[in-house]
């Protein structure tokens, strides 16, 4: 029984991966033939409050738990109102039968205790039709402001004994708050939990800011901004953003589209020297720089492979923008995409194996995702404009911005799976764009 | 007379929709828009009086024009929009107190990056022509918006051929 959920989950996976099923049964194949996958049931029972007043943080930490669970689109949670009984207490022994009965999978349960502004939360996971323990208990304490990153940290251990895949959820997103009307928005630099909670603002209004990106460990910030007048490269660190620095570029009137490298030691970008954009690296301690493309062509959007040795980036060199990638030191870069209509934006998975894109066709614009060398491309979206993809550190999830058409038109962020499945919204207090999803956090 | 003709028809083009900050002369502009009868009159009482001041910024954003449109995706200056450059030109040579910024912008059909490097394109595009027709390259600086800073907010062509654009700002500095 033990098997059952470990290879109905293994067969999830599978076809996530697109990768020949190996131990698939029956009713799997089942799924795959059919192009629908069953999400996996899992009961969680409202953690037990174990110190008097902990009630409503347990409750909302349980409630964080299972939104994370479900809103992967991967499981499913049975609502108490089926339960037939609930746990006696945290570690009391665990009636399975009746968890059986109402095809609980996985059962999460838990307990918290708020002491002052200290909060402990611990937890067990079963596999019910096995009746047994999936891993050990764990327990996580931290401060009552930080009851979230708990509850994330939880789920994401669930997760990851229920799929074998790394977490997600306790990771955060820098992106770009919106407001006011299309022709005079205001931009900010903000962060954000996954989810969008907790939303902070890094920058003020008084500039345009473009496109943050997450330096590696998810302490700097890189971002276009338009504060001198003329778009530049500002670093700013996360824990005191008003102490942002300008990135040292070679000449030219405007510098954009930055990332940081592996190390986090150097930038790659664009910069536009007479009216001609191509692709530079900087490297942030000595300011030396190094010009990784000369043509007369627009070559943007550069992205490091998670290695570092190589870069993908769009060039218009062929008559319309398709998608390249060449050594990280330069030199003669090879195109990877050949369908038909624009591709830009890429950013490599953080697996390595994928390129995630925008692809312009016919007037819509999609988020897809191909092989490194082009082949087995997938197109995830499609809307009046997607754009600006990012990747979940797991490689599993992608984040996009999403702008509505016409005068009334507002940007908001989104995001789906790898398969082109559970395409949902992330709410946040205003708009969004401009999405770059940070680092699992330690 | 074909000054004004331009100016009037250039006026009307641009009160369609309301205006960004780069438009100096916005309240003007939507008022004449509305199809009034009475748009010629608005012409001679209020905006084509500065206008018609061969020195004034608003003779060179109006009656010459600050800007000019390209097809989509392209940064090629069109006959209409060299023959705007020109006058461009030649009134930079004769006011020669004055610095241009030239601003590019694209509509919103495309990614962000690309529409901040198409900018650029079409900014040089409008630099390079003014040089070539006698404004000194030190006078004349680019900045490239991409898609940030749209004129008009209708997402059809109508809208987009307005936003698909280099507009000439210019403003009081040391002379060269």
């Amino acid at each position: 029984m033990m098997t059952r959920l470990l290879s109905l989950v293994a067969a999830l996976f599978v076809m996530v991966a697109a990768v020949p099923p190996a131990q698939a049964q029956e009713p799997l194949q089942l799924t795959l033939r059919d192009g629908v996958i069953e999400a996996l049931p899992f009961a969680l029972p409202t953690f037990q409050a174990e110190v008097a007043g902990s009630e409503q943080m347990a409750a909302d930490i349980s409630r964080v738990v299972a939104e994370d669970l479900t809103g992967t689109g991967l499981f499913r949670q049975i609502p108490s109102s089926a339960f037939i009984s609930t746990p006696a207490g945290f570690g009391a022994p665990v009636a399975f039968a009746d968890w059986r009965a109402i095809n609980a999978q996985a059962l999460v349960t838990g307990a918290v205790a708020v002491n002052g502004d200290q909060v402990t939360v611990k937890f067990r996971l079963y596999d019910v039709f096995s009746g047994a323990e999936m891993g050990e208990g764990l327990q996580f304490a931290g401060t009552t402001q930080g009851w979230r990153r708990m509850a994330h940290k939880v789920a994401d251990v669930v997760y990851s004994r229920i799929t074998g895949e790394a977490g997600y959820f306790d990771s955060r997103v820098v992106f770009i708050a919106e407001t006011g009307p299309k022709d005079d928005r205001a931009k900010r630099v903000a962060i954000m939990d996954y989810d969008g909670a907790n939303v902070q603002f890094l920058t003020d209004t008084s500039a345009i800011v473009l496109a943050p990106r997450f330096s590696p460990d998810g302490q700097r910030i890189l971002y276009t901004s338009f504060g001198s007048g003329f778009p530049r490269i500002n670093v700013l660190n996360v824990d005191n953003p008003s102490g942002q620095q300008q990135l040292q570029t070679a000449p030219g009137e405007m510098a954009f589209s930055p990332r940081f490298s592996r190390d986090g030691r150097q930038v790659i970008y664009s910069l536009a020297n007479g009216g001609n954009t191509d692709i530079y690296r900087s490297d942030l301690t000595t300011g030396q720089f190094t010009r990784l493309t000369n043509t007369p062509a627009i070559e943007t959007a550069p992205s490091f492979s998670p290695d570092g040795s190589r870069i993908v980036f769009e060039s218009d060199r062929s008559g319309t923008q398709q998608l390249y990638i060449m050594d990280a030191n330069g030199g003669e870069p090879q195109r990877i995409s050949f369908g038909s209509g624009r591709y830009g934006t890429p950013v490599w998975s953080p697996r390595g194996d994928l390129i995630a894109f925008t692809k312009q066709e016919a007037g819509r614009f999609h988020i897809g995702v191909m092989r490194t060398d082009g082949s087995e491309e997938r197109l995830l979206t499609s809307s009046f404009l997607d754009e600006g993809p990012t990747w979940a550190p797991n490689g599993r999830v992608i984040m996009f911005a999403r702008e509505t058409q016409g005068a009334d038109g507002t940007s908001s962020l989104f995001s789906v799976d790898i398969t082109g499945r559970n395409l949902r919204r992330v709410t946040t207090p205003q708009g969004g764009s401009d999405p770059s999803w940070g680092p699992l956090q330690p | 007379m074909t000054h004004l003709f331009k100016a009037a028809s250039l006026i009307a083009l641009l009160g369609v929709t309301a205006c960004t900050n780069a438009d100096r002369f916005d309240d003007q502009n939507a008022a004449l828009g509305d199809g009034n009868p009475a748009v010629g009159n608005g012409i001679d009482q209020t905006s084509l009086g500065g206008a018609n001041d061969p020195t004034s910024p608003a003779f060179f954003s109006q009656t010459i024009g600050d800007r000019v449109l390209f097809e989509v995706d392209q940064s090629t200056l069109t006959a209409a929009g060299q023959d705007t450059l020109r006058g461009q030109a030649g009134w930079l040579q004769t006011n020669s107190d004055y610095l241009a910024v030239i601003e590019g912008h694209a509509d919103e059909q495309g990614t962000r990056e690309y529409n901040l490097a198409l900018g650029a394109r079409r900014a040089n595009a409008v630099r390079e022509f003014l040089i070539a027709n006698g404004v000194s390259a030190n006078r004349i600086r680019t900045v490239s918006y991409g898609k940030e800073r749209p004129l008009a907010v209708c997402s059809d062509e109508s809208c987009y051929a307005q936003n698909r654009r280099a507009v000439t700002i210019i403003s009081i500095g040391a002379s060269s």
